[in-house]
């Protein structure tokens, strides 16, 4: 089995900075060879994303602006990758956002606006993401999500997020279905909690962390590299019998009753 | 003291890429470094590991300046 992604082409979409779990996954693909295309979702982010990318080895990236929420930016933004390099292998979507304000206290209090807006940006944009891709990945591949334990279980202050996460979790079985007769494989990860920007929005995050590390079987938070290398495996061949599968990447959290 | 404000004047510089004399103990981060809710996310968590320390969410909302990101350090160490 090569377990190299040399000669390939993926698409990251959501690094924001350093902290970035799609930044961790980019540092995989590229240290496993893979060539590297970012988007981001507007002019705010053009800049510390083109930075972070001047310190990888390879300078062959391309960079695009896309706005997920709006269906014809990604068609164009796909039509130009299309167009620059002809075939992706695999796309990560590390995409997702919701008011600040309705990420604390009850999840009752969610407001229509905000519960739209979450599902918009959060759990549709994979099924834009995954249609406005399949054309492009005319070798098959690997299509990859971030989930998060707050979309099967109640997690407090993750509320309108959890909603959100269970319908993107839905999304992705849905699109295993049908892009699977294309070869193309469409996998989640359910990070345990990493202290990325997005993270810090969630009321009480610090208290999150320490509960992992006192709780969890491996007794440690996990790292935005752990994340990196589950999603080389998710991206890459080793795992080309695998779709519609959430893997937790969490310490083993998940497996805990009380 | 003075050290502390040197350290965060460092971290803001470095997040906000204004010029360094714009950085003064009344400077707002919003309003004179131009920064968003995002940057000052950003700030914090740099602040955070700078000074190994945790500013809790209460805490972070109340600082506006400069000088209350000094201050609050400050009376941590």
């Amino acid at each position: 089995m090569n377990l190299s992604l040399e000669g390939r082409t993926y698409v990251v979409m959501g690094v924001a900075n350093k902290r970035s779990i799609a930044w961790g996954i980019s540092q995989a693909l590229h240290d496993a060879g893979a060539r590297l295309i970012f988007t981001y979702a507007s002019e705010r982010f053009e800049k510390p994303v083109k930075d972070l990318a001047t310190t990888l080895d390879r300078q062959d990236s391309l960079f695009y602006e896309c706005d997920v929420t709006d269906d014809a930016a990604i068609n164009a933004t796909f039509d130009q990758i299309q167009q620059d390099v002809g075939t992706i292998h695999g796309l990560a979507h590390c995409i997702a956002f919701a008011k600040r304000e309705e990420l604390n206290g009850e999840f009752v209090n969610t407001s229509r606006d905000g519960f739209l807006l979450s599902q918009n940006i959060s759990a549709y944009s994979l099924v834009a993401v995954a249609r406005a891709a399949q054309p492009l990945m005319t070798e098959g591949g690997g299509i990859v999500t971030l989930t998060y334990l707050g979309g099967e279980r109640v997690v407090q202050n993750y509320n309108v997020m959890g909603v959100a996460k269970a319908s993107l979790d839905a999304s992705m079985r849905y699109l295993a279905n049908d892009l699977g007769k294309h070869g193309i494989r469409v996998n989640a990860i359910s990070a345990g909690p990493i202290r990325t920007v997005s993270a810090k929005g969630v009321g009480d995050f610090n208290t999150i962390l320490k509960k992992i590390e006192e709780e969890s079987p491996l007794r440690k938070t996990v790292s935005q590299e752990e994340v990196g290398d589950t999603a080389y495996y998710l991206l890459s061949d080793l795992s080309r019998a695998v779709t519609g599968e959430i893997i937790h990447v969490d310490s083993g959290y998940n497996i805990l009753g009380l | 003291m003075a050290d502390t404000f040197e350290r965060v004047k460092k971290i803001v510089v470095d997040r906000l890429d204004v010029e360094e004399s714009k950085v003064t103990m009344e400077a707002s981060f919003k309003e004179d470094l131009e920064a968003d809710s995002l940057d000052v996310v950003e700030l914090v968590m740099e602040l955070e590991d700078e000074f190994d320390t945790e500013i809790s969410d209460e805490e972070a909302e109340k600082i506006a300046t400069v000088g209350d990101a000094v201050n609050y350090i400050n009376s941590t160490l």
